[in-house]
């Protein structure tokens, strides 16, 4: 089945802007360790995945009586974090998660695809 | 009822009580619907119970059952995938079940007619792993709520009706069976895979497994209103539920622990109440009701395990508390130096403020309430309006002779602790200064 892993918060890791360029190029080995391993692994693909631009370049927009209104976002504090999703393919939640181990140690909120076929 | 009609109900109870985990590992394997798997498992043995005392029982009762059980599962995937067409999903399963080699059931049909299961190998043929092992994992798979995987693990490992288990949670039997089917939907919504877990994680599940059994057995005695008989028998289910844990795991110092714990904390269950359902502390009660044979096979578990780490670690400890008190002729040979120095120990490993009230009251046994009362006042400082404190405090200072401290303690007690057997035993306590 397919899964949304969005990464919400920098959990355990330090903020992206706080690093210097070695620790930056080590965390983003790690992006390139996840993508390996779900290769590697059968029944597992990424069917997709971005970084997302910071919650200053985000925009709301709110349909209300039939009116559009846009503003800066994010929609909600929660959501400050948001840095990025991967759309992957898993036969189950155990391998996912052990997978998504390789990955900097984010917080990530995992939403089960629904299948509208 | 005819003797053949009453001889079928027996082997249905019996084969319900060996085999429930089993078939319904072996269904949730092949389907991969929980959810689906349960209820069908349900109907193939509700139907067996219409059917058998009349038409005879099945040469393979088991093999019936799983049968039965299949084709529902198949009719409630059918009736899905109608409002879906999914018709190549219908075709594999089709064939899934036409195909004799794969199915167990077929093993189980052409095996010897008459075998009855056996409770202990509880392994069906040609299948590598117990299909009870990953029933169990799914059961406590730590992506769901904490809360309700000890009432999962109860009713699909045992297949514990759903009304017991709310006696033992002590809520409505729609309510439980609201929260199961909850917990079923996401079990499914999710992906839980029907696997053993990833060696790389599998101390922290195992631990997960042992956690949730703890929690369905500390249940049945917690100390509030509730059919009493119904809940301390449900809680016997968590006795035998650790066992077979311990069984289908071997060599896992934390179920080994627990199932030692749970034995030697349940071998004292037939006086822990009065006639009237009130409670009798430790120090009054009839020893000689406790069950020896079960504090023996306690013991036995016990003493072969080592001092370790962790939450194993923490139930070994308990378990050492529960045999000193279960090993003492009477209430006045109890070793209280050797449980204050267990608590001790447990208290450094946890820190917990509730451990530290039980070490309080050891050391009161040994060396006297003063000593023990300066032991609660640092748990106390934890634990603020918590009437455990307030109670401990109370019967130190009873037993120092400072009534009217004791009457105050008494009071704070009764103010703070739920309606209840509790409760009540706490104002005959206070009635009897």
């Amino acid at each position: 089945m397919k899964y949304l892993v969005l990464l919400v918060g920098d959990g355990e890791e330090a903020p992206w802007s706080s690093l210097s360029a070695d620790e930056q190029a080590a965390l983003m080995q790690k992006f390139g360790e996840f993508g390996a391993a779900c290769t590697a692994r059968e029944g597992v693909a990424i069917l997709g995945g971005e970084a997302l631009g910071g919650p200053e370049d985000a925009t709301v927009m709110r349909t209300r009586a039939g009116s559009v209104t846009l503003t800066e976002g994010p929609y909600a504090e929660a959501l400050e974090g948001l840095g990025g999703f991967y759309l992957v393919e898993s036969p189950d939640l155990d391998t996912l998660v052990e997978l998504l181990q390789a990955l900097p140690r984010y917080d990530m909120q995992i939403s089960p695809v629904l299948d509208m076929a | 009822m005819s003797p053949a009609e009453q001889d079928a109900h027996l082997l249905l109870a019996d084969v319900y009580r060996a085999d429930w985990g089993r078939l319904l590992g072996g269904l949730i394997r092949r389907h991969g619907r929980p959810d689906l798997a349960e209820d069908a498992l349900a109907e193939a043995f509700a139907s067996a119970s219409a059917s058998w005392p009349a038409d005879g029982v099945p040469a393979n009762p088991p093999g019936w059952l799983a049968h039965v059980a299949s084709r529902r599962v198949l009719d409630a995937l059918r009736h899905e995938s109608t409002a879906r067409a999914k018709a190549p999903l219908l075709a594999v399963a089709e064939a899934v079940l036409a195909d004799d080699d794969g199915f167990p059931g077929a093993d189980l049909r052409r095996g010897v007619a008459g075998q009855s299961p056996s409770p202990a190998a509880g392994r069906l043929p040609g299948v590598d792993v117990d299909d009870r092992l990953p029933l169990l994992f799914m059961a406590t798979h730590p992506a769901l709520a904490p809360e309700v995987r000890p009432a999962l693990a109860l009713r699909f490992v045992l297949g514990v009706p759903t009304a017991d288990i709310a006696a033992l949670f002590l809520v409505p039997t729609a309510t439980m069976a609201a929260r199961l089917t909850r917990a079923k939907g996401r079990l499914r919504a999710i992906g839980v895979g029907f696997t053993m877990p990833d060696p790389q994680v599998w101390p922290e599940r195992v631990d997960d497994v042992a956690r949730a059994i703890y929690l369905a057995f500390t249940a049945g005695y917690a100390p509030r209103e509730g059919e009493q008989v119904v809940r301390v028998a449900v809680a016997g289910e968590a006795v035998r539920l650790a066992a077979l844990a311990a069984h289908l795991l071997p060599g896992q110092p934390v179920l080994d622990a627990l199932t030692a714990l749970l034995v030697l904390q349940h071998a004292r269950r037939d006086a822990r109440a009065g006639p009237d359902g009130d409670l009798v502390r430790l120090a009054d009660q009839d020893r000689s009701t406790w069950h020896a044979g079960e504090i023996a096979v306690g013991l036995a578990t016990l003493t072969r395990l080592t001092p370790g780490t962790g939450y194993a670690e923490e139930l070994r400890l308990q378990a050492l508390v529960a045999a000193f008190h279960d090993t003492a002729p009477a209430s006045g040979a109890t070793d209280w130096a050797a449980i204050a120095r267990t608590y001790a120990h447990l208290e450094n490993l946890t820190g917990s403020p509730i451990v530290r009230l039980n070490r309080a009251v050891a050391v009161a046994e040994f060396a006297g309430p003063m000593a023990g009362l300066a032991v609660l006042q640092a748990a106390a400082d934890q634990l603020p309006g918590h009437h455990r404190v307030a109670v401990v405090r109370a019967e130190l200072l009873r037993r120092d002779g400072d009534h009217e401290g004791a009457r105050t303690a008494y009071g704070q007690a009764v103010a703070t602790c739920p309606d209840g057997p509790e409760r009540r035993h706490l104002l005959r306590r206070l009635a009897s200064l």
